[in-house]
Order: C-alpha cells, then sequence, then structure tokens
C-alpha cells in the first residue's frame, strides 16, 4: 500500500468521524488482520485411525489387520501412509498443509460412543462435566475481546458448540428469507420465549447469507465437495462465520469395514476439499481440525470390522499449519505395547492438541484455556512446537 | 392458572399424547386421567393399518435380493476373472446388466415398502384416539432403537415396531427386551446375526470370531447405562453368551442333500420365538459371568437368562424411570417423579403398564408450564392432528422430516434420537419449521386460524398468541403464526 493510498484512507476516515461510529467494529476487525478460522470435524461413531494414517512401517500392523491392513497407502514419512481414499489430503500433506497425532484419545478410557462423544465436545477431565461444549466457550475466550462467530452445519447444534455465546446453524434447504414478514411477526411473538426467538433469529441471518451466496435449496444431497464449499462461502465477507462445528457420521465399522471406510473416507476428503476450494485466498488463515470419540480394536474382529476401542488418529490440516513432523509419539503395536492388550495405546490427549490450536490460531490465553475452556487440564500442555 | 378439567385434557392431549384434533378436548375433558389409564392395556399399542409382510416373509424377500446382488456381483467380476475382453458397448442388455438391475429394483422395494410402513405409522399417529399409548410406543421403540441408516435394519424396522415393541409396550420390560433384542431387525441392526463363538464349531472351522456391538449397546442403551457398573470383561461375556443369536436361513440353504443336506439344517439353526433363530453351531460353549453373575452353559437359554437379570436390574429401573421423565414432562426432571417411577418400576417387576399409570397420576406430569420442544416428528403429526388432516403421500413426509432433522425411522445412532430443546430448537431447525409451517398455512389457508388454534390448544393458548393469529393479515398467515406458537412449539 502506498503513502498516497494510506493518506487518502485516513483523511476520509477524518472527515466521516461524525457518521463513521456505526462502522468501528468493522474497522477494529480489519485493523487486527485477517480473521482467523477454524473447522473442526467431529468423526462420530469411532473412526479407526489405523486406517487413515496407516502405521505400514510397524511391523505388527499386517499381521494384526489381516484382511483389513489397507493397501495402496498414500506414502507419508515416519513409516506412514494415508488411506487411498484420502488423495486431498495427501495433497495438503505434500504441501506441509496437513499434521497428525496417530494416537490421540480423549481423557477418559470409556468405550461407550456416547459418553466418549459428550466428552470429546465438552472438554471435561471426566464423565459428565459440563454441559456446554468447548468450542463455544473458545469463543468467549479467544483474543480480541471475542467477536468471533460460531456456526454448526446441520439441523442440530452439536453439543461442542452448546454454550453461552450465541452461535448458528445452517444446513441446505432453505427457502424463507429473513426479511420476510412472518419473521418479524414470530421474533414479537416470542418475546416470552428467549430460545426460540435468539435461535430463529439466528437461523434465518444465517439463512439469508446462504441465500445471498446462492446455496438456496440447489445442493443434491450427496455432492460433499458442494456442501464443503457452501460452508466456505458462509465463512467468507464481513459477517461470515469463523469458528464452524461439522459432524460426519458413519464411522462404527463393526463389520465389514474396508467399504465403509472408503466411502467415508472420500467423503471427508471431499468436503475438505470444498472447504480448501471455497475458502480461497482465506484458506491461508484457516486450520481443520478432524477428531473422533476413540479408535478401534487393533485387531480384526470375527466380522471383517473392529470393536471399539481406544487410540485414534487426530489430524490437523489447513493453510495456517506450519509444517512439522508426528503429534505425540507412536506406541507401536508391539502386543505388550497395546492398551489393556487390545487397542492402540493413545500418547497424546486430544486436549492438548486442541488448546495449542486455540492458543497459536484464535489467541486464547493459557490461562483461559486450562480453567475456562478445558477445566482442570492444566497438566495437559498445549502441543508445544507451535502448530500454527 | 387454576386446574380445570379442560386444561388438564389439553396437557393430557398434548404432553402424553399426539395433540388434539378438532373436538377432541371437549370429549377429553370430562376425565383426562381415566382417558390416559385406559390406554395402558395389556395387549399393547395399536399397529398401523394396512397390509404389510411379517418379519418370515420380509427375510424371503430380503434373502432374494441377497441372492440377487450375489449373482450381479458374480456377473460383474466374471469376465475380469476370466481375463476376456470387456463386452461389447454395442451389444444387446447383457446379463450382466439384468442381474444389476434385478438387484437395483429389489431393493428399492424394499425400501419402499418401509416407507409405505412409515407412512402408515403417521397416519396412525395423525387419527388415533389412543395418543398416549402411541407416543409410549414411540418412546419404546426409540429406546430400543434399530435405525434404517443402515440398510439391513430398514428392511425390517416396520416389522420391528409392528411385532417386538408395540405389542410389548405396557406388558413387563424383561419381554420387551427379549422381543426387541430377538428380532431380525436388531440382530442385523447391531452385527449380533453375524457374531461367532472362537471355540464354536464353526468358528473353529473358520475365520471367524466375536463381534460385541450388540451385547456392548444392550448394557448401555438398553439396560443398566453406561454408568451402571459393568466392565469391557462383562462385555465381551455378554458378547460369547449371545453367540448363536441369528436370523432364519433361506430357503436355498435348507434345500440340498445326504451330508450337505445335513449340514445346512445344522447352519440353519432352529427356530424360535420372537424370531429368533438359535444357531449352535456358532455358539460360545461354556459357562459366563457377567456382572458378577454366573452362568451355566446352555445354548440361548444362557443369553436369555443375562438378558432377562439385566431388564431386572435396579440400575435398568432408574435409567429408564429418568429416560420416561425426561421424555414426557421436562428436559431436567423433578426428581420426585424419578422416583415415583422408578418405585413403580421395581415394586411391580418391570410392569410397564403400572409405570405409565404412575406417570399419569404423579401431580408433577400435569404442571400447566409447557416444558418440552416438540421433536419434528411431534411437531409434524400434531399439526396434521390440530388441521383434521393426515399425511397422503411419503415423499413430502420424508422431506419435510430430513429437513427438520429427523429423518424417517433414521436416528442416527443406537442412542436413538436426542430427548431435549437443545437438540430440536437450533436456529438452523427453527428456519426448516418456518418453512414447513408457510406451506402448510398456504395449503389451509380456508381455515379459521383462531378455532384451529383453540381446538388444538384449548386452555393452554396464551392471549398474546391468540392476539397475534386473530391479526394476521392473511388466514395463510395465521395458520403459521399459530403453527409456529411458543405454545405449539412446545407441550
Amino acid at each position: 500500500m502506498t503513502d498516497l493510498m494510506m493518506n487518502r484512507r485516513l483523511l476520509l476516515g477524518g472527515s466521516m468521524a461524525g457518521i463513521g461510529l456505526a462502522f468501528a467494529g468493522q474497522a477494529g476487525a480489519q485493523a487486527r488482520g485477517p480473521r482467523p478460522k477454524l473447522v473442526v470435524v467431529v468423526a462420530r461413531g469411532a473412526m479407526d485411525g489405523l486406517s487413515v494414517t496407516v502405521p505400514y512401517g510397524d511391523p505388527n500392523y499386517a499381521a494384526l489387520r489381516g484382511g483389513l491392513a489397507v493397501e495402496g497407502a498414500l506414502e507419508m514419512r515416519d513409516g506412514f501412509g494415508l488411506h487411498p481414499s484420502l488423495p486431498g489430503l495427501k495433497t495438503m500433506y505434500d504441501a506441509g498443509q496437513l499434521r497428525f497425532a496417530p494416537a490421540a484419545a480423549i481423557p477418559v478410557r470409556v468405550r461407550s460412543h456416547f459418553d466418549a462423544q459428550d466428552v470429546l465436545e465438552n472438554g471435561g477431565e471426566g464423565l459428565r462435566e459440563q454441559n456446554d461444549g468447548w468450542l463455544n466457550r473458545a469463543l468467549a475466550a479467544a483474543g480480541g475481546g471475542g467477536g468471533l462467530k460460531g456456526l454448526s452445519v446441520g439441523a442440530q447444534t452439536p453439543l461442542i458448540l452448546r454454550g453461552a455465546a450465541e452461535t448458528s446453524s445452517w444446513a441446505p434447504g432453505g427457502q424463507v428469507k429473513g426479511e420476510d414478514r412472518i419473521a418479524a411477526l414470530l421474533q414479537d411473538l416470542y418475546v416470552d420465549d428467549p430460545l426460540l426467538q435468539g435461535n430463529l433469529a439466528r437461523g434465518l441471518e444465517t439463512e439469508a447469507m446462504a441465500m445471498a451466496a446462492g446455496d438456496g435449496s440447489t445442493l443434491r444431497r450427496n455432492d460433499v465437495n458442494g456442501l464443503g464449499q457452501a460452508v466456505a462461502r458462509l465463512m467468507t465477507g464481513d459477517n461470515g462465520a469463523d469458528v464452524i462445528a461439522l459432524s460426519v457420521d458413519g464411522w462404527d465399522t463393526h463389520a465389514r469395514q474396508n467399504g465403509q471406510l472408503q466411502t467415508r473416507l472420500t467423503g471427508l476428503d471431499q468436503v475438505i476439499g470444498g472447504l480448501h476450494d471455497g475458502l480461497g485466498e482465506q484458506w491461508a488463515n484457516t486450520v481443520v481440525v478432524v477428531a473422533t470419540e476413540f479408535g478401534r480394536t487393533a485387531r480384526a474382529n470375527g466380522t471383517q470390522g473392529t470393536d471399539h476401542g481406544t487410540g485414534s488418529s487426530l489430524l490437523v490440516a489447513g493453510g495456517a499449519l506450519k509444517p512439522g513432523g508426528l503429534i505425540g509419539d507412536w506406541p507401536t503395536l508391539a502386543d505388550n505395547r497395546l492398551f489393556e492388550g487390545r487397542d492402540l495405546a493413545p500418547t497424546i490427549d486430544v486436549r492438548a492438541v486442541f488448546k495449542g490450536v486455540l492458543r497459536d490460531h484464535l489467541g486464547v490465553d493459557r490461562a483461559a484455556l486450562d480453567s475456562r475452556v478445558f477445566p482442570g487440564s492444566a497438566a495437559e500442555a498445549p502441543t508445544l512446537d507451535g502448530l500454527v | 392458572m387454576t386446574r380445570t378439567g379442560p386444561l388438564d385434557a389439553a396437557v393430557a392431549l398434548t404432553r402424553f399424547g399426539m395433540g388434539a384434533r378438532p373436538g377432541e378436548i371437549a370429549t377429553v375433558a370430562a376425565d383426562p386421567r381415566g382417558w390416559l389409564e385406559a390406554q395402558a392395556r395389556p395387549g399393547g399399542a395399536p399397529v398401523p393399518a394396512g397390509a404389510f409382510e411379517t418379519s418370515e416373509q420380509r427375510l424371503e424377500a430380503y434373502q432374494d435380493y441377497q441372492a440377487e446382488a450375489a449373482r450381479a456381483r458374480r456377473m460383474r467380476e466374471a469376465p475380469a476373472a476370466a481375463g476376456t475382453a470387456a463386452m461389447a458397448a454395442d451389444a444387446p442388455p447383457s446379463a450382466a446388466q439384468e442381474a444389476a438391475d434385478a438387484r437395483r429394483d429389489s431393493r428399492r422395494n424394499l425400501v419402499q415398502d418401509t416407507a409405505r410402513e412409515f407412512l402408515a405409522r403417521a397416519q396412525l399417529g395423525a387419527e388415533t384416539e389412543a395418543g398416549f399409548a402411541e407416543r409410549w410406543a414411540l418412546f419404546w421403540a426409540n429406546a430400543f432403537t434399530a435405525s434404517a441408516t443402515k440398510f439391513q435394519a430398514a428392511v425390517f424396522v416396520g416389522q420391528y415396531e409392528r411385532e417386538a415393541i408395540r405389542p410389548h409396550v405396557f406388558g413387563r420390560f424383561e419381554d420387551l427386551a427379549l422381543a426387541a433384542e430377538s428380532h431380525p431387525a436388531m440382530l442385523l441392526y447391531l452385527d449380533q446375526a453375524q457374531s461367532v463363538g472362537p471355540n464354536s464349531p464353526a468358528g473353529e472351522r473358520r475365520q471367524a470370531g466375536l463381534n460385541e456391538n450388540l451385547a456392548r449397546e444392550i448394557l448401555e442403551l438398553h439396560t443398566v447405562g453406561a454408568d451402571g457398573g459393568y466392565t469391557q470383561a462383562d462385555v465381551t461375556e455378554f458378547a460369547r453368551a449371545l453367540t448363536g443369536w441369528s436370523t432364519a436361513a433361506g430357503r436355498r440353504q435348507e434345500e440340498g442333500r445326504g451330508q450337505g443336506r445335513r449340514r445346512a439344517a445344522m447352519l440353519a439353526g432352529e427356530p424360535g420365538e420372537n424370531g429368533l433363530t438359535f444357531r449352535a453351531v456358532v455358539h460360545e460353549p461354556g459357562e459366563r459371568t457377567v456382572m458378577g453373575r454366573r452362568y451355566p452353559a446352555g445354548g440361548a437359554e444362557q443369553g436369555r437368562a443375562i438378558l432377562k437379570d439385566l431388564s431386572n436390574r435396579p440400575e435398568t429401573a432408574r435409567r429408564l424411570a429418568r429416560k420416561i421423565a425426561v421424555h414426557f414432562v421436562a428436559d431436567e426432571p423433578p426428581p420426585a417423579l424419578v422416583n415415583a417411577l422408578e418405585r413403580a418400576w421395581t415394586g411391580s417387576g418391570g410392569d410397564l403398564a403400572v409405570v405409565a399409570r404412575a406417570l399419569i397420576a404423579a401431580p408433577e406430569s400435569w404442571a400447566p408450564e409447557a416444558r418440552k420442544v416438540k421433536t419434528p416428528y411431534e411437531f409434524v403429526i400434531s399439526s396434521h392432528r390440530a388441521m383434521g388432516t393426515r399425511p397422503q403421500r411419503v415423499q413430502p413426509l420424508q422431506q419435510a422430516l430430513v429437513q427438520m432433522g429427523q429423518p424417517a425411522f433414521a436416528a442416527p445412532s443406537p442412542e436413538g434420537w436426542p430427548d431435549t430443546a437443545a437438540d430440536w430448537a437450533g436456529p438452523d431447525a427453527l428456519v426448516k419449521r418456518l418453512n414447513w409451517a408457510k406451506a402448510a398455512g398456504d395449503l389451509a389457508a380456508e381455515r379459521d386460524a383462531v378455532a384451529m388454534a383453540q381446538g388444538a390448544l384449548g386452555e393452554r393458548l396464551g392471549d398474546r398468541s391468540r392476539q397475534f393469529i386473530a391479526r394476521a393479515e392473511s388466514r395463510a398467515e395465521a395458520v403459521t403464526l399459530f403453527l409456529m406458537s411458543p405454545e405449539f412449539q412446545r407441550r
């Protein structure tokens, strides 16, 4: 930017000072530079990490997995490969935009999907300790006096984004415009029902943005890349959402898991690809985290699948990511290293990674991370090597 | 607000039932509690009307589909395996193509039958005079979720609700649990039908083994609950006991001659009650210990004995008492209500009619404030009841429910549908409800919305909503405002 242009802006700002106050917030946001964007993908049903970041260099892998051992993994460093259904993520890896923890877990050892998803999302130290989600608490604690906007994708707001900070949600298929007369009437009718009043207002606001971006009801049902792009469009512009919660279901592969995983991983690859494509230049300010409630048994079960386990992969991608190696150690699949003789043993607490991302990317300070965002987690330091 | 017959009737019809149809509040007002109690009948809840297959018939259709799928797969792979050139593009429709078409057609037929059954169930909900029995049945179907998100379960989920759930919802919980866990829908949904005891005759012969999915979910979701005090070892032991619980084999497998025939008969197993087929050949031999109790070796009976004990444990009573209170009364239910339900449960040995009567008798159940946000299904069905209509076609019904976040028969996981306001009244969900309410308003535009609201809500209709409906600029807008009013969104 030339001095001349700078002066011109200052001049204009000065001359319009009397009416400029309404824009102070936006100007402040611009002054901070590009806003950080964070997408947290919750893979529900217990994603089989051993098939996502495949440890083909581990001498026990092939024998433990038998027919479930992934063939044709896309080679990475350190003896790992990505599942062949993840070519988009492989491109990111090659560009230094993907890192992973090969053996991460929540702090509690449970094998119930629902208890474990609760802990993954509420950020508690133990079971049933928090009724709201850590991503919601992070919105309030983020730097710059908050102001980051949260959005979940889907008709239901997932626990991870529920809480005191107001958030919106969106799914394809809307028709109502925010400026409709009926919307205004309902705001008035809901005066004694703050839940309905606030949520409808935010829903309509997001819907209006989606309509403006052309995403009304045009998305085809299985167009996962298109969904990623539509979400990306809701993240751009002055009013765009900054922190996104997205769920991907269907990972509970108890039987015949090879085919099921191929479908799921293709979807995951495409939705992240859609985010990348849709965000354009904003990708450089973006971090995407993919986490699951727990992993699956190291051995194949009797029905060409796997049962509920412990450690799994946690992925961190995005243009804002610094290149680097494994997050946490590889525990190996040696018999005496398996957790309870059956599961991949965790070497890192998912909260350590989440805290690293929140600190480095959203500017949440350590004290808030330890006490408010992840209560009682002081012992879990944010991942140390500067994730982003 | 003073307690009146009409107010109690409105509460009975909306909180316990599927909503009020025109004139229904006046009918029920004479004795709201009596109206509810009369629905807790030993025969269970009414089933949707229409000609539907039994699960035995359905199993044959499913096996035909499987055979077609296998044939299509063989045909597809055959040329490649033989190393022959690909078939010429201008050849007449190939046998492989025909096989693929047959497979697709029978898959579609199976799914369409389930969709037809869903429509019949929605129509029952919209028209029944026993709305409480219907809600109670839907509650138990959700407590024992077999979700159509998995194709095998989608094939049988209609039969499941009709055969395993509805007949037992006012009987003993242990009988309901046994019927549900034995049904093909559940055995296929939670992979039990494929689980093989590693030391069973079949397990020793081939590469096959345990699948602990059903055992775990029975413990965690159907009986004692995740904090019920069991360990991984209990899950595995229970899974071993359940090996052999399977679905009936197809006609084809029972055909054959000589030794093949004997072997086929052994693999086919013995048909038992509730549609369960027990295959001794895959059952893990030996005695088992689950939650501190020992169960002697004993075929299908071993799993049944464990399930029965789990059904009658105090943790099960406590957990389900709370789940009932959450579903019917409040996201954070009054402890006195939960205690009353638990006492009724344990005092009666899990007699669900007694538990239902305790729910009806509890004063906490009748608080005039509506604390529950309706689920999308409840919203759509109660809207039809308010308008005096019924869903006519399944496609728009399914589409509306998908958009609002509750697709037909397809809970996202074995945990079933969630049950709190935070789950159902999110920003996008409310936008989708408004979409639907606008379309419904346009269709009902010749109707008197004030009368409709009065008929559906009675004394629950507040002055503010009444005024908004009365002052709407069009009849369509008035209907939409009524359907979106806080009183109608809640129950």
